[in-house]
């Protein structure tokens, strides 16, 4: 049976065809969906874990009982994963490991766009890199194979290009597989004590070795030989972008990026006249190609930055760039903005205007560092808010005294907000920590955490209790606000802000795009009375959609004299009737819209 | 079915339903045989930005995504977005666009103007350009948020395709509750 598969929906395909039943992860795009997806499958156990570390420590522990696990994770993921995963490349596996790490070329949605094959060949252990969604799901077969075959951890690598497209694949049956879970107690092999540790640390070399002869034979790594005039060694996407862009030319497809198959390198190097290395980002390949003391043209002539199209490639290698025959006119950009209704916006609409350093995080409420709420002032990683105004508060002493905020998502704080306010709590600094819970990872599309009080499968759980986990750090000013009332949001934040020591302030409001299944409060859209409205611009300054400015043919004279260029207006379609900007209108002439 | 690789490419703003048109779209190709490979970028595009989707369609697609001056035919949900993405049109490409208007932030402030003249500007550059109002054939159609499937209709015109292969697709594609209002959607954009 052929389907329509997006890269991440063949992931989690193909991990279920092949017996693996066990996935842990965090949301993060372009990651989300793998987890989503293999949830779905019947008799699978899929969590969403804290962070990426727990979920690979999870995903560790059910490989070492002896399951086929995953953890599935964004390349930035990684890093926070990093520590666990440079040991268990040690320690082996016993079951299966796979990590995916989903890499984000042109930072679509990511802080940064690090490349994360330099992983695989940092912690030695051997990564798959598919090119198709097809490939993705005979490649996650092939990385459990490759995982239970050596007894290593084995990277499976996307990218958003591969992660959000569909392509034709054909649909299996799934595997069935023996239970093999049970424990085993080996300390010489799962106690990485340096004694223990050196000794693994030669298994480790000696595994590589054995991938290495395994890489020349790996079917995923193949020569397609065609003109020997010109010759591309590529992997993942960039092998479609190259392709459709030469196809005469010979293709040495790398399907495992680490470690590579030095022989056919060689080989395919000899073979053409030309050789040129594609590949986005890093010049991973290109590298390892030259330490083999084989020429090649590579990042002298591709970008090192940013995804690729076969537009690139072929201008790259031709030089020619094709003339525009449109010189587009200028318009307007359109970055994405927080939606009508969000309960963020009233939190950072106050922020902006605090005269107070605020250290930002990551997540929908990030965006509010844009005009018109100029809210926050610095996004670094995941946590990060905390621990950065900590630092900043302590550095600048008095001078910092009721100035320095820390703002962070609901599901980032526990990702990696509780140790930095533990932190703020035992090393005394004067900061508010504003923990803005909206209920949900909105960010990638409403995925539960420790504090929503369910599961990924979608069963109830404990529910993380911020205030009590707050007050058992050391915070002793706790308090909770509803950032859609303007007023007690203003005051609440100046109050904290002259406490001695840290506060934790928790902005509580439903993302407004969150289905809870209760009934919701229907809020009456809201509308413009122009007869009052004195055109003063401030409801502009919430940044909410649906009000926009309308500037009248001629500037007009009010009953009280005054000049008025405009009025704001507000479309009725998009309005959710959250009344921030009635709130903020000393006008008066915000009023709730008539049906 | 010629070997070369077509390119559709759809543009819009989030909350337009363009990933699901070009799902149908993408399903509808793949039925009637066609090599498929679509791509599009979510993520931040969801809170209000820009979104795209490539469509690519033949008997052996490479890339999911297209090169600029190659793509046959833009669909543009947002008459601004249709500037933004024009350069990737080929030569004799060709141009549906919705009437809509939806106002970025800038616009939103008063700071910038939302462009003028938009038809006019596609014309100069492009001979076959249709021009529809979606969302008011959508309320026709008896439901509003069919403006998506009003332009599968328009754009169904253009490519080669059997009329049931479409109400196969858009069967399949909604709940059954919906299913009707996009048939009739899908058809007052086939005959707009």
């Amino acid at each position: 049976m052929k389907e329509l598969l997006s890269g991440n929906e063949a992931i989690a395909r193909g991990a279920y065809e092949c017996g693996a039943r066990f996935a842990a992860g965090y949301p993060g795009t372009p990651s989300t969906e793998i987890m989503e997806e293999f949830a779905k499958y019947p008799d699978v156990y899929a969590e969403w874990a804290p962070n990426e570390k727990v979920a690979l420590e999870t995903a560790i522990g059910a490989g070492l009982a002896g399951a086929r696990a995953m953890a599935v994770m964004k390349h930035v993921g990684v890093n926070v994963a990093a520590d666990p995963l440079f040991t268990v490349s040690y320690t082996g596996t016993n079951g299966a490991l796979v990590i995916i790490t989903a890499d984000d070329p042109s930072l679509h949605s990511s802080q940064n766009e690090q490349d994360n094959r330099n992983y695989a060949k940092f912690a030695k252990v051997p990564m798959l890199e598919p090119s198709s969604s097809q490939e993705a799901k005979d490649f996650a077969r092939l990385a459990f194979e490759i995982s239970e075959r050596f007894d290593t951890p084995v990277f499976l690598r996307t990218t958003t290009r591969l992660s959000h497209s569909k392509s034709i694949v054909n649909i299996g049956e799934p595997d069935v597989r023996e239970g093999r879970e049970g424990i085993k107690i080996n300390p010489a092999k799962y106690v990485m004590v340096p004694m223990n540790a050196r000794a693994r640390r030669m298994e480790v070399e000696k595994r590589l070795g054995a991938l290495r002869d395994f890489a020349e034979t790996f079917p995923e790594n193949r020569i397609e030989w065609n003109s020997r005039e010109a010759g591309v060694i590529a992997s993942g996407m960039a092998y479609n972008y190259a392709k459709e862009a030469f196809p005469e030319y010979s293709f040495l497809k790398l399907g495992m990026a680490y470690p590579m198959p030095d022989r056919m390198i060689r080989e395919f190097a000899a073979g053409v006249r030309k050789l040129y290395v594609v590949e986005e980002l890093d010049p991973f390949i290109e590298e390892h190609v030259r330490t083999l003391g084989i020429e090649a043209t590579g990042k002298e002539i591709f970008p090192a930055m940013n995804e690729f199209d076969p537009g690139i490639i072929e201008h790259a290698i031709t030089g020619i760039k094709p003339e525009s025959r449109i010189t587009p006119p200028k318009i307007p950009a359109r970055p994405p903005n927080l939606c009508p209704g969000c309960p963020h916006r009233g939190l950072f609409y106050v922020l902006g205007k605090l005269n107070a350093f605020v250290s930002g995080d990551i997540g929908c409420y990030t965006l509010s560092f844009m005009e018109p709420l100029m809210g926050l002032h610095s996004c670094i990683c995941m946590g990060a808010s905390i621990g950065m105004a900590h630092g900043m508060s302590r550095a600048l002493g008095d001078k910092g005294r009721g100035k320095v905020v820390g703002v962070i998502g609901d599901s980032t704080f526990v990702h990696s907000g509780i140790t930095p306010l533990l932190n703020s709590a035992y090393n005394r600094s004067n900061i508010v920590v504003v923990i803005c819970d909206n209920r949900t990872t909105a960010m990638t599309g409403m995925q539960d955490h420790p504090a929503t009080g369910r599961t990924l499968l979608g069963n109830e759980t404990v529910r993380l209790d911020f205030e009590k986990l707050a007050a058992a750090l050391g915070i002793e000013s706790i308090r909770v606000i509803d950032p859609r009332k303007i007023r007690e949001t203003r005051t609440a934040l100046k109050e904290e802000l002259l406490k001695e020591g840290p506060s934790v302030v928790i902005s509580r409001g439903a993302c407004v795009l969150l289905r809870t299944g209760k009934k919701e409060e229907t809020r009456k859209k809201l509308r413009v009375d122009a007869d009052k409205c004195t055109g003063c611009g401030v409801c502009l300054g919430l940044g909410c959609p649906p009000i926009s400015w309308k500037k009248f043919e001629s500037a007009r004279t009010s009953s009280r004299g005054k000049v008025q260029e405009g009025t704001a207006v507000i479309d009725p379609a998009l309005c959710a009737g959250c009344t921030l900007c009635r709130q903020i209108c000393g006008a008066g002439a915000i009023q709730e819209a008539v049906e | 079915m010629s070997d070369s690789t077509r390119s559709i490419l759809l543009a819009g703003v989030g909350g337009q339903g363009i990933l699901r048109a070009s799902d149908i779209i993408s399903l509808a190709l793949m039925s009637a045989g066609h090599d498929v490979k679509k791509s599009e970028v979510h993520g931040m595009a969801q809170r209000g930005g820009c979104v795209t989707s490539h469509v690519r369609y033949g008997k052996k697609v490479y890339s999911p995504i297209s090169r600029k001056g190659e793509v046959d035919i833009l669909l543009s949900f947002e008459k601004l977005e249709t500037l933004r993405y024009l350069d990737y049109l080929k030569a004799d490409g060709a141009v549906i666009v919705n009437e809509e208007e939806i106002y970025p932030p800038s616009v939103n402030l008063g700071l910038e103007k939302y462009p003028a003249g938009i038809e006019k500007t596609v014309g100069r550059y492009f001979k076959k350009v249709k021009s529809v109002n979606a969302s008011r054939i959508a309320e026709q159609a008896g439901n509003p948020r069919t403006a998506n499937t009003v332009m599968i209709g328009v754009l169904s015109n253009c490519l080669d395709l059997a009329l049931v292969v479409w109400e196969r697709v858009i069967n399949r594609a909604f709940p059954e509750k919906l299913v009707k209002d996009n048939i009739t959607a899908f058809h007052l954009g086939r005959s707009a």
